[in-house]
């Protein structure tokens, strides 16, 4: 009976987070989903009498894979949200004829097997002293040769995720006296304004001011700024708002063409061409 | 209670199959991926308990560990293409096409 409840909880639980990891548009939402999903499959294994695998469901799943997903994705950026452009017409509509067609096949073809009652794991823990002596009775004895080829696998892994994600150096790193040489020799040597701080707002979003009152255009945080235009969440002041949407246009247009579009913060590019220099050696 | 577990590991392959289909973030195809072996262990474990042995969980075991090196191999790839073309698209990894 309690097996019954758990199943019935578990199983709605993970197939909702599962259509979830799907369907939710930003890839952190996913990647959470399916941090639920292998949760929950966790104690359906725990339930099944495999405590093992639950713990290492836990540990390896969810503890190391997940983070590494987290951590790509924060790598590659949060916001890279998909395109919802078709390359191939009709392939969303057929995606799901297809996914649902085989679900009913798996599902029908389940369904006219007739299981007997499950023999459970009671005779393969007698005589030995539980569930884990048994399965490492398994692992070390007849499937010895394919656990060592499983240590010489994972080393290749480490390895080749060490080659891919290796940047060679191509030009000697940037010293202190470069750095400071690139900046004084840019337009601007200080740094760059900080946001306003005001008596009604000390916001990080909200730009400083010249002592004229105009708005200081480098005190504008381009990320904050980009993320309240597509919010709505423009400012209330028009002159903002348009000194606003003119930064963010010239950045868009320095990042469709970065020769000819102007480069209005040299420093930061300083620190950034030697990663772009090498970026161009990739391509 | 095994059909149960079958029918859930099925739909859960299912959907993962859609997710792989569907989406265009080669991230989430890759979470969905795993989303698929994950259902697969699944349904080793019940086929274990179903009949009273081992093998389906040591199956199982095998399987994460592969499934633990290929999402170090498959990230890496995905972060070394996105060095290169600043997209972590999978239709913008087009090149061989022509």
């Amino acid at each position: 009976m309690g097996e019954t409840i758990t199943f019935w909880v578990l199983a709605v639980v993970s197939v909702s987070a599962a259509l979830g990891l799907v369907f939710s548009r930003k890839a952190v939402y996913s990647a959470l989903m399916l941090g639920v999903v292998m949760l929950s499959l966790a104690v359906l294994y725990a339930v099944q009498e495999a405590p093992f695998l639950a713990a290492v469901q836990i540990i390896v799943y969810t503890g190391a894979v997940m983070m590494l997903f987290l951590f790509v994705l924060m790598l590659v950026g949060v916001d890279s949200s998909d395109s919802l452009v078709e390359t191939i017409r009709g392939q969303r509509f057929w995606a799901i004829v297809a996914g649902l067609g085989f679900a009913l096949l798996l599902a029908l073809a389940i369904g006219n097997v007739v299981f007997g009652p499950a023999a459970g794991m009671g005779g393969v823990v007698t005589g030995r002293d539980g569930y884990m002596p048994a399965l490492a009775a398994e692992i070390f004895t007849r499937h010895v040769f394919a656990f060592e080829v499983t240590s010489a696998l994972l080393i290749t892994a480490a390895l080749g995720a060490m080659v891919l994600a290796h940047r060679e150096r191509v030009r000697p790193k940037a010293t202190q006296r470069d750095l400071a040489r690139a900046r004084f020799a840019g337009p601007q040597p200080s740094p760059l304004p900080g946001p306003g701080t005001y008596a009604l707002h000390n916001a990080i979003d909200m730009p400083a001011l010249l002592p004229d009152g105009s708005v200081a255009a480098t005190s504008i945080n381009r990320v904050l700024a980009r993320h309240e235009l597509e919010e709505g969440f423009a400012p209330t002041d028009p002159e903002k708002a348009a000194l606003i949407r003119q930064v963010l246009e010239k950045d868009a247009a320095r990042d469709a063409d970065p020769v000819e579009g102007d480069k209005p913060i040299q420093v930061k590019d300083a620190l950034q061409d030697e990663n772009a220099l090498q970026e161009e050696d990739g391509k | 209670m095994t059909t149960h577990y079958l029918v859930l590991s099925a739909l859960l392959f299912a959907i993962g199959g859609v997710g792989v289909l569907l989406r265009r973030n080669a991230i989430v195809v890759f979470m969905c991926v795993e989303l698929m072996l994950n259902a697969c262990n699944l349904a080793f474990v019940t086929f274990a308990r179903q009949h009273g042995n081992l093998d389906g969980q040591l199956i199982a075991f095998f399987v994460m560990v592969v499934a633990a090196a290929e999402v170090v191999i498959g990230l890496a790839i995905i972060v070394m293409i996105f060095r290169t073309r600043r997209s972590a698209s999978v239709d913008d990894a087009n090149l061989l096409k022509y």
